[in-house]
């Protein structure tokens, strides 16, 4: 950790601090419409790393991590709304549930060699399913949903990640600055090293004593896991779920946005992504709402459109031209 | 003396072409081997089998001991066989020393050891002062040293050497020769395909030709260079 730290240059150290700051102290002047844009902000980012993991750095494209969010989220509230046991302890079965999917995708397709856009197809079919699969599991509420009650005993206590807009807003921040330093941190462990091989060159990689299929079956281990968490935190939040929402591509492709449009592959992109984007999106809504338009899907256009000029303009995302230009990259030593 | 590496009657086909067809033969510890023949004579696939990113269809491969023919690449490679590609294939998105720290890390568990490493082996290959360069912004010249130092860095017994020489010129060529003599001097083993004959006869303590998928002449370099049917079927031209 103390070695991360060590290489960022010294104007990257007073960046990081002012914004975590600045983050930190954020409540004082925000109001509660912004609270909640920057709690997206921080909700995206954090999925972002998660998502980036497996993509940015072991090169496995998931275009459907909506499956472990939702799974996560179904999980922590249903043990909650059924058995009445609180989320901090149910993210711990949530994990394993995710993390066991990302297991059964992950070996299924790199066993059998299912590579690059037929892997991507097979984790959209996953989620597919399991969307399929939820709109008809009963215990859950089928496809009329998931709802957590807000006057059943208890569930206005932060143990129960009940409560108000400033609890979310720092479990969010907590959890995207997290995310952030593991991430930093597994980049420059062996582990991270080896993603990135993976990634380069898979048979290189394994000339150079590689077990490529271990490397990607932790990735998806890590990155799983920590979507789960994600998931939890969506249920709580929302204290509401339908598979149709919960599972679906939309949502998959949501969580891919900022760390694409940020930087794939880079510890920072996921963050720099969900900045530039959730605002955008959220003041088109309200945009909308204003001049009250109702066109179901714009954000979706929006995102689409954001996507092409980003691809142009910095192909290799935001983050490393904006690190240039503010001489924040990594001194060459 | 037992020998490092031996090759047992290994073939391998292709949908009915023999790309190799019982190829014998053993590379002593310390020694630099090196398999020559013209294009599409098997040597990259006899390469492929031992390195295990092909499995052979029949006899084996016996590599300090131990069996190893039908192991993946990567379990080879852990055992201490380092290999070179013939397209070269170093990380092209990572600098120089990131992909010779990939290497690295499979002798060491630290990244802070497997970064030391790197620069011994870049300073060996006169990469040092190119080190955080990107690796596809380098000329071929020097991304083949690239290539060599990845696979020197795993720490290799044996390292498989898949015709570094090729589309280098003359002095690039004596450059990589005199690493490659250095580093067996140090008791490496190597073993190399090579097309350069000016590469070969500088380095190979043993030699062995390969026609059609199978060996035609094994030796040392006088013997070999000499025999009539190696002249016919490879030197010809080359050697007038």
């Amino acid at each position: 950790m103390r070695d991360i730290w060590q290489r960022l240059p010294t104007r990257g150290k007073t960046f990081c601090l002012a914004a975590l700051a600045a983050a930190i102290a954020a409540p004082l002047v925000a109001d509660r419409y912004l609270l909640s844009v920057l709690i997206l902000v921080f909700y995206f980012a954090y999925l972002g790393q998660a998502w980036n993991l497996l993509m940015g750095f072991a090169g496995q494209l998931s275009l459907g991590h909506a499956l472990y969010l939702g799974l996560g989220a179904y999980t922590a509230t249903a043990l909650w709304t059924l058995f009445g046991i609180g989320p901090w302890i149910g993210v711990f079965i949530a994990i394993p549930v995710a993390a066991a999917a990302g297991m059964i995708v992950g070996w299924l397709g790199w066993r059998f060699a299912i590579e690059g856009v037929y892997f991507a197809l097979l984790t959209i079919a996953f989620a597919e399913f399991t969307r399929i699969g939820f709109d008809h599991l009963q215990i859950t509420g089928a496809s009329a949903g998931l709802f957590l009650s807000v006057n059943s005993p208890g569930s206005d206590k932060w143990w129960n990640l009940g409560g108000g807009p400033l609890l979310y807003y720092y479990l969010a921040l907590i959890l995207a600055a997290a995310a952030t330093l593991l991430v930093a941190w597994l980049r420059r462990s062996p582990l991270g090293y080896r993603w990135l091989a993976v990634r380069e060159d898979p048979e290189a990689a394994q000339a150079a004593g590689i077990d490529i299929f271990r490397a990607k079956m932790i990735a998806m281990l890590i990155s799983a896991s920590m979507t789960a968490v994600g998931g939890v935190f969506y249920g709580f939040y929302y204290r509401n779920l339908f598979p149709s929402q919960v599972f679906d591509i939309g949502r998959s492709i949501e969580i891919i946005m900022a760390p694409i449009i940020g930087g794939l592959g880079t510890v920072f992109g996921p963050i720099v992504g969900a900045i530039l984007l959730t605002p955008l999106g959220e003041s088109l809504t309200a945009l909308m709402q204003h001049f009250g338009i109702n066109t179901p899907g714009a954000k979706s256009i929006f995102y689409g459109l954001t996507l092409m000029v980003i691809i142009t303009l910095q192909p290799s995302g935001v983050w490393p031209w904006l690190a240039r230009k503010l001489g924040l990259d990594r001194p060459r030593a | 003396m037992t020998a490092l590496l031996t090759i047992d009657g290994i073939s391998k086909r292709f949908r009915g072409l023999a790309a190799v067809s019982r190829v014998s033969f053993e590379v002593q510890q310390g020694d630099i081997f090196a398999v020559i023949g013209p294009n599409g004579a098997g040597k990259t696939t006899l390469f492929n089998m031992i390195a295990g990113a092909l499995p052979p269809d029949e006899g084996s491969i016996t590599f300090a001991g131990q069996q190893i023919q039908g192991l993946r690449s990567d379990q080879i490679a852990r055992l201490g066989v380092g290999r070179t590609f013939q397209l070269v294939r170093p990380f092209p998105a990572l600098t120089v020393e990131d992909n010779v720290i990939i290497g690295a890390l499979m002798q060491t568990k630290t990244v802070h050891d497997a970064e030391k490493i790197a620069r011994d082996t870049l300073a060996r290959l006169d990469l040092f002062d190119k080190r955080a360069q990107i690796a596809s912004s380098l000329t071929l010249p020097d991304r083949k040293r690239l290539e060599v130092a990845r696979a020197l860095a795993t720490g290799p017994k044996l390292l498989l050497l898949d015709e570094v020489m090729a589309g280098l010129r003359p002095t690039e060529t004596d450059r990589i020769v005199a690493t490659l003599r250095d580093l067996n001097r140090g008791g490496l083993t190597i073993l190399l395909i090579e097309h350069v004959m000016r590469a070969v006869t500088a380095l190979a303590s043993r030699i062995l030709v390969l026609h059609h998928g199978a060996a035609i002449a094994e030796g040392n370099p006088e013997q070999v260079l000499r025999d009539p049917a190696v002249v016919e079927s490879y030197l010809g031209a080359e050697s007038l």
